[in-house]
């Protein structure tokens, strides 16, 4: 019975596809991740599903997506690149986009939409957020802390991270300026909508330093998103930012005295690029892929695995239990309803423009 | 006959002279000594050495600029930006020209992002405004296909454009081309501009000689088949904006002179902005002279742009000057890293120093054990040993732990021993200290302990017979040991990565995110060829003041 749907799965894939698929297909394929939870929550809900309806084809993963960008420069350089697919967030697709490094798609033609009819531009909406990348799933970047060191009083509000006399101890922060920058600027008294109005200006930068200097002696910067997770489970730190999906797994997973604090978390997306030039076979076979592993089904499937949101709308209403904990996930999407009371998005455009400068001034503080 | 013989030069046995003979047989020995390193030769030129200076020459190398924009960069070297007012509007209509070849290949982003290092927001300035191009040429479309409905077809423009005589536009286009896309342009064009179009309507021949090429070399059509640009509409405009270029073309006779006519008849209906009303209308930074002056100042191939900002230094207007103090560091990090690498050395020595001494002296069996214990560090992963110091140091760690279990420190006052200076040092000291103790112990090794023996029984105490004989014959061990550990230190990345918190990271951290993170590969190769040259400095110097010749690696 599986073979006839799989049969027919395929047939109608083909004929979506129409000539795309007719045409020679690689049977190789380099994808690169993240490695960890994250790969193998692709690995489940895209890669085995695949080969399952494709068996001639060999999937190859390599985890390099942290340094996805300066690799594929180095080998777009070179003229050798060896990778079909590559997972990578949506500050970093954009300067793959800009660099010229990254392959520019149609969704309407590349993507499935969505089962009631949904185009795919339309289903992934605001999140293409540049033309090179095809959004996966939406995590957030937000705080946990130890529930056992924080009294009976447990922090509810982003600015208890700079509160040190009611929740004393070491905290966590990343060592870079986004997100640091502007949670300082939100608990400074600045309105939500401003903050980046104020931090493009010199003031402003010296305003959200400043107000990170009243807790710099108590800050530890991680660079790697496991450091909080295991700050957190030794008892280094009181609190500590990190992805969500890394919290989830020291709550859910590890049953670790943590708990989220959802506040003023700040949304990031991550997803697919294909790199620029590949061979047509070669390309033939990711788009063919891609167009499977983003689908509604595949998207939500994910969701089984890891606690990021997917980044399709049509995908949410599908989101079930964990696969291996039973548990809904629902609640510990960084989207659900409950916990994104108040949130940020990612500034693109902003950090574009800014990075290099804010960069410069926050490692100088730092190094002061 | 015997006397010609003994006046000419010494002949070997077949007949040629001997010193030819000699010089062939070395040259023989030499070639197959040759012979024998060349793979070796190769293999380092051709993946170490060649590698480094490429990587190196990024340092200076500032081609982009002028190839992405090489009217703006001729149009804007007649512009003093000290006057006060903004450049002309024949730099906006170079910087209109440009822009839209450059975004036609995709290369105006990434100019965007070079000079973004420079100044801030030129990145989206380049990529709003890229979008944007096609929207002013439309409207000159717009307008132009309207009362010459011919011009829409991409043949009829090939019959106007195409000619005889304009060779020379043509190449000129090419090897712009070559230079945006860094492709040589080979082959037939299948177009050649025709002189007397090139002579009465410069831009749009330009235009259209920049649209010919990438149409033939870029997508591989035809270019008689496709339609133009938008911007070989907006320089048709431009060109006939000249009333002298309206009274020519009413005089033209050439194939489609009727619809250019046309157009020119209807001159006024065109849209009248000027370019630089269209640019800053696409985005207003445009209108800022600093985007226009940071364009100026980058514009040379060769910058030292990325030297003076790894110095903290940076380009202005008025010369060199040092860069506000909130966005100095890397004299700082230059100085932290050589004083910590100076410590780290140091500590090894101190360390390293008596155990080399005992390995030496012990008999063989045991001393092979020992040898063991030093190596095994050595065999394990750097990442596990760095980890394990983590969790040795921190303040929930094994050292805290022990010392409040003893009752030596308070629960609550736990000592911070890692993500500073003190953690780097400690963690990169017991990773280096086999570098110091193997070149230690294969030195003290040769030191034939009679010496010591002489010393003593002519009367020497125990430290003037180590202090007077004994350690001089092992300064070449210690010598050996500090250079490796000393060079090793000052290019380590990984370890104060993980527990250098924010005083304990050195200068390579910082390369490293350049590399990989901001991906401003100028400013780290600016970077790491300093450190280089910081490194062969001290080498030098050691070399004055030791002397290489003093260093024994056994």
């Amino acid at each position: 019975m599986t073979t006839t749907k799989i049969l027919m799965a395929t047939t109608a894939l083909s004929m979506a596809a129409g000539l795309a698929s007719a045409q020679e297909m690689a049977n190789d394929m380099t994808l690169v991740s993240w490695g960890g939870a994250y790969q193998k929550s692709q690995v489940n809900a895209y890669a085995d599903p695949y080969k399952e309806m494709n068996p001639e084809v060999n999937i190859v993963w390599d985890e390099s997506s942290a340094e996805a960008v300066a690799k594929l420069r180095a080998m777009n350089e070179a003229g050798n690149v060896t990778w079909d697919l590559v997972d990578v967030t949506a500050a970093s697709a954009i300067r793959l986009c800009d660099e010229g490094l990254a392959m520019e798609y149609d969704p309407e033609e590349l993507l499935e939409p969505a089962p009631d009819g949904t185009s795919a531009e339309d289903d992934f909406g605001d999140l293409i957020v540049s033309d090179c990348f095809i959004p996966q799933i939406v995590y957030s970047t937000t705080f946990g802390y130890r529930t056992d060191m924080v009294g009976d009083t447990p922090p509810d509000d982003i600015c208890d991270v700079f509160d040190l006399e009611t929740y004393p101890g070491k905290r966590s922060l990343e060592k870079r300026p986004i997100n640091n920058m502007e949670w300082a600027l939100l608990c400074d008294g600045v309105p939500k909508d401003e903050v980046y109005d104020v931090l493009a200006t010199d003031e402003g930068q010296e305003q959200a330093l400043a107000k990170l200097g009243t807790i710099k002696d108590q800050v530890v910067w991680w660079s790697a998103g496991a450091d909080t997770p295991q700050l957190l489970a030794d008892g280094e730190i009181v609190m500590g930012s990190t992805y969500n999906g890394r919290l989830f797994s020291v709550i859910e997973e590890q049953d670790q005295p943590v708990a989220m604090l959802w506040d003023a978390q700040v949304f990031d997306l991550d997803g697919w690029i294909i790199p620029a030039g590949l061979a047509e076979e070669r390309l033939a076979r990711v788009k063919d892929f891609v167009r499977f592993a983003t689908d509604t089904q595949r998207l939500a499937d994910q969701a089984k695995w890891i606690s990021y949101g997917p980044a399709r709308a049509s995908s949410a209403p599908l989101v079930g239990e964990h696969a291996e904990l039973g548990i809904d996930m629902a609640p510990h999407m960084p989207t659900d309803p409950e916990n994104a009371k108040n949130t940020f998005l990612y500034n693109y455009e902003f950090w574009a423009d800014y990075r290099d400068d804010i960069d410069a001034k926050f490692q100088a503080w730092l190094a002061q | 006959m015997t006397d010609t013989t003994q006046s000419g030069p010494m002949l070997a046995a077949d007949g040629t002279p001997l010193k030819r003979s000699l010089a062939r047989a070395l040259r023989m020995q030499k070639i197959r000594a040759l012979m024998l390193i060349a793979p070796l030769l190769l293999f380092v030129l051709l993946t170490f050495i060649f590698p480094i200076l490429d990587m190196l020459f990024r340092s200076v190398e500032n081609q982009i600029v002028s190839s992405t924009m090489p009217r703006t960069v001729a149009a804007l070297q007649d512009w003093d930006s000290e006057s006060g007012e903004g450049p002309g509007e024949e730099v906006y209509q170079s910087i209109y020209f440009d822009l839209f070849v450059a975004a036609e290949a995709k290369e105006h982003t990434k100019l965007g992002t070079r000079l973004n290092y420079e100044q801030t927001g030129v990145s989206s300035l380049f990529r709003t405004s890229g979008r944007r191009l096609d929207d002013i040429g439309e409207e000159f479309q717009d307008v132009i296909e309207d009362v010459a409905p011919a011009l829409k077809d991409g043949a009829t423009w090939y019959e106007i454009m195409n000619g005889t005589g304009g060779e020379a536009v043509a190449e000129a286009a090419k090897e712009r081309f070559g230079r945006l896309t860094d492709e040589r342009a080979r082959g037939d064009l299948g177009y050649v501009p025709s002189a007397d179009i090139a002579q009465m309507l410069p831009h749009t021949t330009d235009a259209y000689a920049d649209f010919a090429t990438f149409t033939t070399f870029e997508d591989g059509d035809s270019v008689a088949e496709e339609d133009p640009w938008e911007a070989v509409y907006a320089a048709l405009a431009l060109d006939l904006r000249d009333p002298d270029t309206r009274a020519a073309v009413a005089a033209y006779s050439g194939p489609g002179a009727e619809h250019l006519q046309a157009v020119a008849a209807a001159q006024e209906q065109l849209p009248d902005f000027t370019f630089k009303d269209a640019l800053v209308d696409a985005d207003k930074d445009w209108g800022n002279t600093e985007t226009l002056r940071t364009i100026q100042m980058y514009a040379p191939n060769y910058t030292s742009g990325y030297f003076l900002n790894s110095v903290d230094l940076m380009k202005s207007p008025d010369g060199v000057q040092a860069r506000p103090e909130n966005q100095q560091i890397y004299i700082t990090l230059f100085t932290r890293t050589l004083i910590m690498s100076l410590v780290i050395t140091g500590s090894c020595i101190l360390l390293g120093y008596p155990v080399a001494w005992i390995l030496a002296n012990l008999p063989m069996r045991t001393a092979n054990m020992l040898m063991i214990l030093v190596l095994l560090p050595f065999w394990t992963s750097l990442l596990v040993r760095t980890s394990a110091w983590k969790v040795m140091l921190q303040q929930q760690g094994v050292i805290n732990d022990v010392l409040v279990w003893l009752g030596l420190v308070a629960d609550d006052s736990r000592l911070v021993m890692i993500n500073n200076q003190f953690g780097t040092i400690v963690a990169m000291t017991h990773i280096l200290l086999p570098f110091m103790i193997l070149p230690m112990y294969s030195v003290m090794q040769t030191i034939p302990p009679s010496y010591l023996r002489a010393a003593k029984s002519l009367g020497a105490t125990n430290w003037t017979a180590f202090w007077r004989v004994y350690f001089p014959q092992s300064v070449p061990g210690i010598g050996a040991g500090s250079i490796l550990v000393f060079i090793l230190a000052i290019g380590y990345y990984i370890t104060p990565e993980i527990v250098g918190g924010t005083k304990g990271v050195f200068i390579s951290n910082r390369i490293a995110y350049h590399i990989s993170s901001s991906l401003n590969w100028g400013l780290a190769a600016a970077l790491g060829t300093i450190l280089l040259v910081v490194v062969l400095i001290l080498y030098w110097a050691y070399d004055k003041i030791v002397g290489i010749d003093n260093v024994k690696l056994g």
